[in-house]
This record gives C-alpha cells, sequence and structure tokens, in this order.
C-alpha cells in the first residue's frame, strides 16, 4: 500500500520542468531527485517526503523522451504520479524503471493539495483518506501490467534472453 | 480493409500479416539509437541484465555524442568518454563523437542509416524525424533502448494514425516550420495527437523538399504522437540512393486504410507562423509578435540545423549587420553541414554578419550549454520546444519560428516578418 500527501500540478506538465535539461548528465538517482520539479516549483524537492504523490491534469510528461524525469520523481521519493492522461514516451519509462503511474481523472478532480492519500497499486484502487472518497484507476492492459508484475522490463529482457539461449542449444 | 504505411511497417518487423490499433506486438529493429545521455543510463542498464554481454547486432546501433559536447564539464566529458568506450568494447560501426558527427537526427539520415520501410527506435523524442523517408521512427527511454540494445526487438502498441492533407503551395517566406507549427495547433495542440502516427500527405508534401519534411516529422513529437510519416516518392529514393548501397523494401498506405480521422490544410492560405512562450501549441502569426523585443536569436537543431535553413538565413544576413541588441547564435546540424556551409561561404558571411557561428550540438536548444538564456531573456529559435527553462532560465521566454524569420528578427533586434524585408526569398 502506498501512503502519503499529494502535491497538485496543472496540465503539460513536460519533462524539462520535471527535469531541466541542465542536470541530464547526471543518472543517480538520489542526485537528479534534488532537482525534481525545480523550474515549476522550487520547493518540492526540499517538502517532498518519502510515499508522498503527485496529482495533475492531462498530458503529464510530455516532451523529451528523458529516462531521468521519472528517475528524477521516484529519487525525490515519490510512490506514484496520479494524472487525467499521460504523454506516451513517459508513461512508458515510468511502467519500465518501475514507478508507478496511475490515470484516474475523478481521483485528480476529487484530490486537493496536500490532502493524504492512499492507494494500492494491485487494484489500482484509490482512497483520498481526508475526504474519505473512493476512486479505482483506469487498468493497465494485460501485457503491461504483466510487465509491471515482473518487476520492470529487465525481467522480461532477461527471459527473451534464456528463451533464447534455450532455442539455440 | 487496408492497412496505413505505418502498420504495414510494423506488421512486417512483427512477423505478421496485419496489425490492428491498440494491439501489442513484439517488433524486430532495423536500427537503435542512442545519444551520451540516454545512453549513459541506457548502458548502465544493459549492464545490470542478466545474460546481456553482447549487443544483438553492433551494426544495428548508432551512438552520437551531442547534447553536452564539446564536453561542458567534467561529468559530461566522462559520460560521453564512457559511450565511446563502451561502443569500442561491443565493436558498434557507427559510433560519432566530436568532429565526426553532429546532431543525431541530421547525422543518421546524411549517413544513409535511415531507409524507406525500416524501424527504427532512439532514445531521444525526436527520433521521429527519420519518417521523413518513410521510415517508422519513434523516441523512448533508456531502458527501453537498452532492452533493445539486448534484443533486437521492443515491444510496441500498434498507434492509431490520422491523415493531415496538405493543399496548395506555400507563399514566399512560408516554410515546412510555419506549417508544421501551425499543424500543431489544428491537431489539437501539444497533446493532440498523442499515442497516434501522424501521416502527412498531399500536393505540398510532394513538392517539398526532404530538409523541409525532416523538419515536418521532427516534430510530431510536439502534438504528442508516436511517429510522423510521409510516403516515399522519387526525391527520397535519391536521397537515400546517394547514401546508402542497402537494400530496402518502400511501404504505402493502402488506398482503403482506415484514419482516427483526416485533417484537410490549405497551405497556401498559410503566412509566417511563430509560436508563443511557453508552448508549440501557442501558435500564431508572425505579425502578432512582430516588434517585440529579442536578446537572443538561436539557429540549428535537428529541426532546422541543416544547409538549406543555413542558406535561407545566409541570404536574408550575408552582407548586412545584425542588430547590436542581440546575440545571435548559429549551430550548423552536423559535421557535412558544417563543411557544406563552410564551402559555400555561410559560416564566414553569417560570422561578418556578427553571428557566433557554433560547432553542431543540442547544447543551446535544450538549456545544456553554448547559449543558455538568463532570466527575463527572449529568444527567437528555430528550436522544436519553448517549454518554461527549455533554454536555460525558468524565467526567460522563447519564441520558436522558421529560420528565415530567426534571421529577419537578427536584423532588427525584434521579431520581424520576414515579408517585410525588401529582398526576394532565395531560390528552394
Amino acid at each position: 500500500m502506498l501512503q502519503g500527501h499529494a502535491f497538485t500540478y496543472g496540465k503539460n506538465v513536460d519533462t524539462d520542468v520535471i527535469i531541466p535539461g541542465r542536470y541530464c548528465n547526471l543518472t543517480d538517482p538520489a542526485e537528479l531527485g534534488k532537482h525534481a520539479l525545480e523550474d515549476l516549483d522550487k520547493n518540492f524537492a526540499t517538502t517532498v517526503k518519502p510515499g508522498d504523490f503527485i496529482v495533475a491534469q492531462t498530458n503529464f510528461g510530455c516532451g523529451s523522451s528523458r529516462e531521468h524525469a521519472p528517475i528524477a520523481i521516484k529519487g525525490a521519493g515519490v510512490s506514484a504520479v496520479i494524472a487525467k492522461s499521460f504523454a506516451r514516451i513517459f508513461y512508458r519509462n515510468s511502467l519500465n524503471i518501475g514507478l508507478p503511474v496511475f490515470e484516474c481523472p475523478e481521483a485528480v478532480d476529487g484530490i486537493s493539495a496536500g490532502d493524504e492519500v492512499r492507494v494500492d497499486p494491485a487494484t489500482g484502487t484509490i482512497e483520498n483518506v481526508s475526504k474519505g472518497t473512493h476512486y479505482t484507476a483506469h487498468a493497465l492492459p494485460p501485457f503491461m501490467r504483466a510487465l509491471v508484475d515482473a518487476g520492470g522490463l529487465r525481467p522480461y529482457v532477461e527471459q527473451r534472453l534464456r528463451e533464447r539461449a534455450a532455442a539455440r542449444r | 480493409m487496408g492497412m496505413t504505411i505505418t502498420e504495414k511497417i510494423l506488421a512486417k518487423h512483427a512477423g505478421v500479416e496485419r496489425v490492428t490499433p491498440g494491439e501489442i506486438i513484439n517488433a524486430n529493429v532495423d536500427l537503435v539509437l542512442a545519444n551520451e545521455l540516454s545512453a549513459a543510463v541506457a548502458i548502465k542498464e544493459f549492464h545490470r541484465v542478466e545474460g546481456a554481454g553482447r549487443v544483438f547486432d553492433p551494426e544495428k546501433i548508432a551512438l552520437v555524442a551531442d547534447h553536452f559536447v564539446p564536453a561542458k564539464d567534467p561529468r559530461s566529458a566522462e559520460i560521453a568518454a564512457s559511450m565511446v568506450r563502451w561502443a569500442h568494447e561491443q565493436n558498434v560501426t557507427h559510433i560519432f563523437d566530436v568532429g565526426k558527427g553532429g546532431i543525431e537526427h541530421v547525422v543518421l539520415p546524411e549517413e544513409g542509416l535511415i531507409a524507406p520501410g525500416e524501424l527504427i527506435v532512439g532514445g531521444d523524442s525526436h527520433t521521429c524525424t527519420y519518417g521523413a523517408l518513410g521510415a517508422f521512427a519513434t523516441g523512448m527511454g533508456s531502458t527501453d533502448i537498452s532492452a533493445a540494445f539486448c534484443l533486437g526487438e521492443v515491444w510496441l502498441k500498434v498507434p492509431q494514425s490520422v491523415k493531415v492533407v496538405y493543399h496548395g503551395a506555400l507563399e514566399p517566406f512560408v516554410y515546412a516550420k510555419d506549417l508544421m507549427l501551425h499543424t500543431i495547433r489544428m491537431l489539437g495542440g501539444i497533446d493532440g495527437a498523442t499515442y497516434q502516427a501522424i501521416e502527412f500527405t498531399g500536393e505540398t508534401i510532394d513538392a517539398m523538399s526532404i530538409t523541409g519534411r525532416l523538419t515536418m516529422a521532427n516534430m510530431a513529437v510536439e502534438a504528442g504522437a508516436k511517429n510522423g510519416i510521409i510516403a516515399p516518392d522519387e526525391k527520397t529514393f535519391a536521397y537515400v540512393r546517394e547514401r546508402t548501397t542497402r537494400a530496402f523494401e518502400p511501404v504505402f498506405s493502402d488506398p482503403d486504410a482506415h484514419y482516427e480521422r483526416v485533417i484537410e490544410i490549405d497551405a497556401s492560405a498559410l503566412v509566417p507562423t511563430v509560436a508563443m512562450p511557453h508552448s508549440p501549441e501557442n501558435t500564431v502569426p508572425v505579425t502578432q509578435c512582430v516588434g517585440v523585443k529579442v536578446d537572443q536569436v538561436f539557429i540549428g537543431s535537428c529541426t532546422n540545423g541543416r544547409i538549406e535553413d543555413l542558406r535561407e538565413v545566409a541570404h536574408i544576413l550575408k552582407g548586412k549587420r545584425v542588430a547590436e541588441s542581440v546575440r545571435v547564435i548559429v549551430n550548423p546540424g552536423s559535421q557535412r553541414v558544417y563543411i557544406q556551409a563552410a564551402e559555400e561561404g555561410i559560416l564566414g558571411a553569417l560570422a561578418a554578419a556578427g553571428c557566433a557561428v557554433n560547432t553542431p550540438g543540442c547544447g543551446a536548444c535544450f538549456g545544456g550549454h553554448m547559449g543558455t538564456l538568463g532570466a527575463g531573456e527572449v529568444c527567437i529559435s528555430t528550436t522544436n520546444r519553448n517549454f518554461v527553462g527549455r533554454m536555460g532560465s525558468p524565467e526567460a521566454s522563447i519564441y520558436l519560428a522558421s529560420p528565415a524569420t530567426c534571421a529577419a528578427s537578427a536584423l532588427f533586434g525584434s521579431i520581424t516578418d520576414p515579408r517585410s524585408l525588401t529582398l526576394e526569398p532565395a531560390t528552394r
């Protein structure tokens, strides 16, 4: 179960404000995390607590394909991002690195900044503890669900490599 | 029901007869690209994959040092050097270090690494540029790129296709860049085509140069698209055959292919267009911005850093002097573009006009180095994104425009309609 408080943002939060280009020669998640959302909300990185959530409107993570963006968010301690919709590459990158992302317009409308939120990643149930409301995020397609359940893309790649090695024998 | 060009390329690479939008497929890739920033994270991931060891095919990987080069600082030097080292360890053939390549999306088509019907994935969102040559090309993050290094295949959700049909000829001083900025708005803005394939068609595209087509496809991601694509024609075949002897199979949309929507655009009615701060969807006719004072003009990038772009700029600036109040920075897109521009006297003419001519690279465009903006500054740029903080300070403002509009603005130190110059447009 994921639990924390909500940081709320608007639509089209792009990867340039999630992690500005000037920091993209970093690879360490904790280092990147120190600059997460710096150009959008200067106080975010210093006030976010482990487990907290980012709650945003539509098209979260648009722009650059930099994987540094979900890595920075995860590195800052965020447990999941809840948005009305996500940009394609950011969504894929998040699933690949094990940052849970939930599409749930109703929850976004029902959560205010600072609300305490609880999320069950297995079921996609989102609870606004502060307001006593419940929501269910859109389910992942089965293939992506399997990737996430396996722990990201790496176990899937390792499985494919084993299958190929076995086929060669 | 027929298939679109995108669906056909995906089906072929998945080894199946047909694919349907929404379906998830495993597709073989013809080329995997990374730059030093995406490679740094991808190589780290590659080393973590149990059983990886060697890349799937060292001739089907392209690595380009272009973002923080020449190295901005020790850390940037180290990540570029470690990418080059890893490429040598893995016998990667297509490795482009400083002075030998340039901006990835300018270099790969130039080097004949992209051909019609191929499938390319790259650790950079502007990988979609290659759709201009009738290929399927899409940007991904580093973990996906690492997986492609290992397997030579990627999982993909088949996108729905959107067809944009352009009619008429572009007016003088109106270019592919203006048309694409306008198209982003017509598609519904920066999430107007999220998860979709944009197919650019019609007589305006038929008449357009390969350079113009590369500009169009480059910015497909600015509408949220997975890929942008243009059916190959004789111009495409000539361009590709000049650069490679590799066999390729061109693919075309069926007449009865299904599109999620079809948009018609009258290109002949278009005027020079500018995207205002802070989003590529904030497009207006240049006339609405004329007179806005600028501190910097930037010319270059994977969108508009090709020789034809520099010729347009030189045509406007040659023999003149840029305004004293403005810094003008020009980055030829690649080493080949740089050499060509030097041979044509363009670099000298631009330097004499007061431009700082830099070595090829992505630095200024993404706020890396070699032209970052300070707080309160205004820039007009030929690049593809003007988000908050994109080129440096989050308190700077960026306007996106064509090379001609940027060059005209350089003369006056404020946004200028290139049609107002007492000058014939360059012959295209």
